[in-house]
């Protein structure tokens, strides 16, 4: 074990800004990734379903795309 | 086995819809690991203290700015050669990752500069060549949002990721080539000049880096697939099935 107490820890030896200033901006940007990704799965899905319905519409009332 | 089958979007997307799953399980638990090294296992550097621990993740994000470019020229080659469709849309997937990596292995070498060698930045070869990386990531990614007709930017992106790809052996290698501040590789196939611990705390946390690479493009290139063959019909279907929930 190298920390005697939590502080030791968050500490890193007088380097914290350093270490935790790298980890944080990694986790932060992997969050932002990860949170991004599924807005735009949900956007494309939404946009491309929207846009199904207007042709579909276009197409004289043919809705065999809706349940 | 026929690879070519994979080829074929309507099989390539479900594919990675049942693989990415599995490769975000496996990110998470490698990472876990490889963290927990690289706290409370790896010990204090004799020489920097604490602060060397940043190269668990700077040196697998790194590494990985670098595989991911060369994956992108990969599957642009791929597609350029057999017209396939699926390869531009991995490279096009694995370029905002990619990116990621790079932008995160030139910050956390910032914060590592500034303690160690007294500076947050310097033109150095190694530096240098990785800030061009990152304005290839930028260059590709705006290059192939930018064109209207998709097939075309298919093949800008491609040739950007080939051209670019040359870059990736001048940073391997400036190290070696330029004796500038960057210092030489810890790890290479005929000596490594780290202990144990700290070796295998950076291998599991670059592994880490590679399954979560891989889950997120699976994931984007999923998105990327229905947006380009919304006029197909097994697309349609699945938009449709799928529309309606999101």
């Amino acid at each position: 074990m190298n920390w005697d107490s939590l502080s030791a820890f968050i500490d890193m030896g007088g380097r914290g800004a350093f270490v935790w200033g790298s980890y944080g901006v990694t986790l932060a940007l992997i969050v932002a990734e990860l949170w991004t990704l599924s807005q735009r799965r949900r956007d494309t899905l939404r946009r491309l379903s929207r846009l199904q319905q207007l042709n579909g519409d276009e197409l004289n009332g043919n809705d065999s795309q809706s349940s | 086995m026929n690879l070519f089958k994979f080829s074929s979007p309507q099989t390539f997307y479900s594919l990675a819809g049942k693989l990415a799953p599995a490769f975000g399980v496996i990110a998470a638990v490698l990472a876990a690991i490889g963290l927990y090294i690289s706290f409370f296992v790896a010990p204090t550097d004799a020489v920097q203290g604490e602060v060397y621990r940043i190269i668990f993740i700077h040196v697998p994000a790194a590494w990985m700015s670098m595989v991911i470019y060369l994956a992108m020229a990969f599957w642009s080659a791929i597609g350029l050669g057999l017209g396939t469709r699926v390869s531009f849309y991995m490279s096009k997937a694995l370029a905002p990752t990619g990116a990621l990596f790079c932008f995160l292995a030139l910050w956390t070498g910032a914060l590592w500069g500034r303690p160690t060698w007294g500076t947050y930045w310097a033109w150095d070869a190694r530096m240098t060549s990785q800030l061009l990386l990152l304005f290839l990531y930028f260059g590709h990614i705006a290059l192939t949002n930018a064109i209207e007709d998709a097939r075309r930017a298919d093949k800008a992106g491609a040739i950007i990721a080939l051209v670019g790809a040359v870059n990736i052996p001048v940073i391997y290698f400036s190290v070696k080539w330029w004796n500038t501040l960057h210092q030489g590789s810890s790890i290479n196939l005929t000596k490594i000049s780290v202990v144990n611990t700290m070796l295998i705390g950076m291998l599991i946390m670059a592994l880490a880096a590679w399954a979560y690479s891989i889950a997120v493009a699976l994931v984007r290139v999923r998105s990327i697939i229905l947006e380009r063959e919304r006029r197909t019909e097994w697309a349609g279907v699945e938009i449709a099935a799928q529309g309606g929930r999101a």
